[in-house]
């Protein structure tokens, strides 16, 4: 009989100095970053009363969701009383446009500019990543000029028009890079196979590349809908998206400040993207690492 | 008889660089012909210009004796297997073998006629309803050349199709590759830069280098008749010694000034005997030793280097005066570093270059 020697790393114990400070560390900046959603949360479902009392992180004594539905349907802004719930269909009726436009047309031109080089597709891609490192500000006045010339400014189709433009830049790049990285003999075979420009895009490309449109659809939603400058600077008030309706509810200077409805209000904003992030999250860190690993 | 493919006068150039230049090839009905050559040497260049996926700058190229210089890759009539497969991971081997034939609009039941006859043929039936990420190299790469079966084609091309096999299984596949030409008849053209694939499968080989084809023959008389010094240090395994010296060519004698000399008589000049500078080639194999070298024309005492005993034979590093000589001896015989062995062999193999052409004497 042979003695059976341990072999391998030392086990580590559970609590060893390491692991004490890497999970306190941890556990400090969750702390840290969930703190304010936590306040928003129980303020929320206080009534007035009970937030005058002034201790913010104290659990609410009696429940109530009247501020989330005053927010929803009831607050003010201006002449309007109907609460967020019109912002939130403008949004909506802002984001599936822009968010389709966007994501088809940088796909479209990060496959051309990956697998159909033209002359001088290096340099119009260079032109084109430049635009990433323009600030927004810059762009606003000659926008609303351009928009005018069109004839779509104010309208709803020139705000789907701006957000298609600025998603340009850093969605073709993702495009490109993870269509490039396809394997070249792919796109021969197929060219081999009789497939042509859209037969080898939709049937060949796309069906490889979920990862990718997750991430770029991600990106455009939160994006979109968080998004409060063009909302504001390029729709007239009917078509004013939810974040501009949330400021208009928030920083209304008239009366009482309450805070239970503007935090209920400002929670339901960020609902959208929340969701996406909870639904798609591991697609999302799939598609950035996509390329890094193939598998 | 028409030429399968003919190339004339092709040239190809990316901007200021020129990778093929006025190259003319003939492919005969049903031959098996193999572009062979080191990396970068234009061979798949070549072939890619063949099928349609480059865009060449000059030039004409006729497959069944049509002109498809501007044909798409699709309409000239070739099926393709490519080093890495290219099978296209989403569908099944089933829906690759059908992409091409769906895209054609052929038939259904003519798509299923010939996905069935192919998957015969190269032994995939059990496969036909799984993705490629479930299949063995191997069986990748015979749903790839099934993808180009089922194309009814005239011509196949292969990219080098078994660089990305193991060893086993690549001479497993040459086989088949072999048996498949064999039955099928059609033209297939292979670019590969492994000699033993080149010499087994090939009715011709065509050595490629810098975009050039150096000899274009039967892969015998590419053994035996290199044009070139550089062919014939590219074909054979261990590779021909290649020995400078000077050639006179009144009495025929070479003489490598390192102590070793001997007579060419009986040697097949191409051209005139020249008196000057040249290479001797020798292939290790056609060096004799023991007894079986008093039968030679040639004789010398070589003094042992190195012995590196393989099993079938055995790889001996000699010197003949100061001039380095690799032969190869029995697997059994005894030989030992330090020994002085007999040799001999016959000028009729020999290969001589003339120094500064590197060309075939």
């Amino acid at each position: 009989m042979t003695a059976v020697t341990p072999r391998g790393a030392k086990p580590q114990k559970a609590l060893s100095p390491r692991n004490i400070m890497l999970y306190g560390a941890l556990v400090i900046f969750s702390l840290y970053y969930l703190l304010p959603l936590y306040v928003m949360i129980v303020t929320s479902l206080k009534d007035m009363a009970e937030i005058r009392v002034g201790n913010i992180f104290s659990a609410p004594v009696e429940i109530t969701f009247q501020p989330w539905v005053k927010a929803w349907s009831q607050a003010c802004t201006g002449i309007n009383c109907d609460g967020l719930s019109r912002g939130f269909w403008n949004s909506v009726r802002i984001l599936i446009p822009s968010l389709i436009i966007s994501v088809s047309v940088a796909a479209l031109t990060g496959y051309v500019l990956a697998c159909w080089r033209f002359k001088g597709s290096e340099v119009f891609f260079g032109i084109l990543l430049l635009g990433a490192f323009i600030p927004y500000q810059v762009l606003l006045y000659p926008l609303v000029i351009i928009l005018r010339e069109l004839g779509l400014f104010g309208s709803l189709w020139g705000l789907v028009l701006v957000h298609t433009v600025f998603a340009m830049p850093i969605n073709v790049l993702l495009f490109r890079n993870y269509f490039v990285a396809l394997p070249e003999e792919l796109f021969k075979a197929a060219r081999v196979d009789g497939a042509g420009f859209w037969g080898i895009f939709f049937r060949i490309v796309i069906p490889m590349s979920l990862p990718i449109f997750v991430v770029s659809g991600i990106i455009q939603v939160t994006g979109i809908w968080n998004d409060f400058l063009f909302g504001v600077v390029y729709t007239r008030p009917e078509n004013y998206p939810m974040t501009v309706q949330l400021n208009n509810i928030v920083n209304s200077v008239q009366g009482v400040k309450e805070y239970n409805v503007n935090m209920a209000a400002t929670l339901l904003t960020g609902l959208v993207p929340l969701v996406v992030y909870f639904f798609s999250g591991k697609l999302f860190i799939r598609g950035i690492a996509a390329g890094a690993v193939k598998g | 008889m028409t030429h399968s493919i003919s190339i004339k006068d092709l040239t190809l150039s990316f901007g200021a660089v020129t990778v093929l230049e006025d190259l003319n090839l003939d492919v005969g009905q049903g031959e098996f012909l193999v572009l062979l050559g080191s990396s970068g040497c234009g061979k798949s260049t070549l072939l890619n210009c063949i099928a349609g996926l480059l865009d060449i700058t000059d030039g004409e190229i006729h497959i069944q004796g049509k002109n498809v210089t501007w044909e798409e890759p699709s309409k000239r009539g070739i099926g393709m297997v490519f080093q890495s497969y290219a099978l296209y991971p989403q569908m099944t081997v089933e829906g690759n073998l059908a992409f091409g034939l769906k895209n054609a609009r052929v038939p259904k039941a003519e798509i299923a006629t010939r996905i069935a006859r192919a998957a015969d043929v190269l032994q995939i039936e059990p496969l036909l309803k799984r993705k490629p990420a479930a299949l063995s190299g191997g069986q990748r790469q015979r749903v790839a050349i099934g993808r180009a079966l089922v194309r009814d084609v005239d011509v196949f091309l292969f990219d080098e199709p078994l660089s990305n096999l193991d060893a086993k299984l690549r001479a497993n596949l040459r086989v088949e590759i072999k048996r498949l030409h064999h039955t099928l008849k059609n033209t297939m053209i292979y670019v590969t830069h492994d000699q033993v694939e080149a010499m087994t499968l090939a009715d011709r080989i065509a050595i490629m280098r810098d975009g050039q084809i150096m000899q274009l023959a039967p892969p015998a008389e590419i053994y035996n008749r290199p044009v070139n010094k550089y062919v014939a240090g590219f074909i054979g395994s261990p590779a021909m010694n290649l020995i400078p010296g000077q050639l006179d060519a009144a009495d025929q004698q070479f003489d490598t000034g390192l102590g070793m000399s001997i007579s060419v008589q009986g040697y097949e000049f191409t051209s005139a005997p020249i008196t000057g500078p040249v290479w001797l080639g020798l292939r290790p194999e056609h060096v004799l030793s023991g007894q079986m070298a008093q039968t030679q024309p040639v004789q010398l005492d070589a003094y042992v280097d190195m012995v590196e005993p393989m099993g079938s034979d055995t790889q001996v590093w000699a010197k003949i005066g100061k001039q380095e000589l690799r032969f190869r001896m029995d697997g059994q015989a005894e030989v030992a570093i330090g020994d002085t062995v007999p040799i001999g062999f016959d000028p009729a193999r020999l290969s001589l270059f003339d120094k500064k052409s590197e060309a075939r004497l």
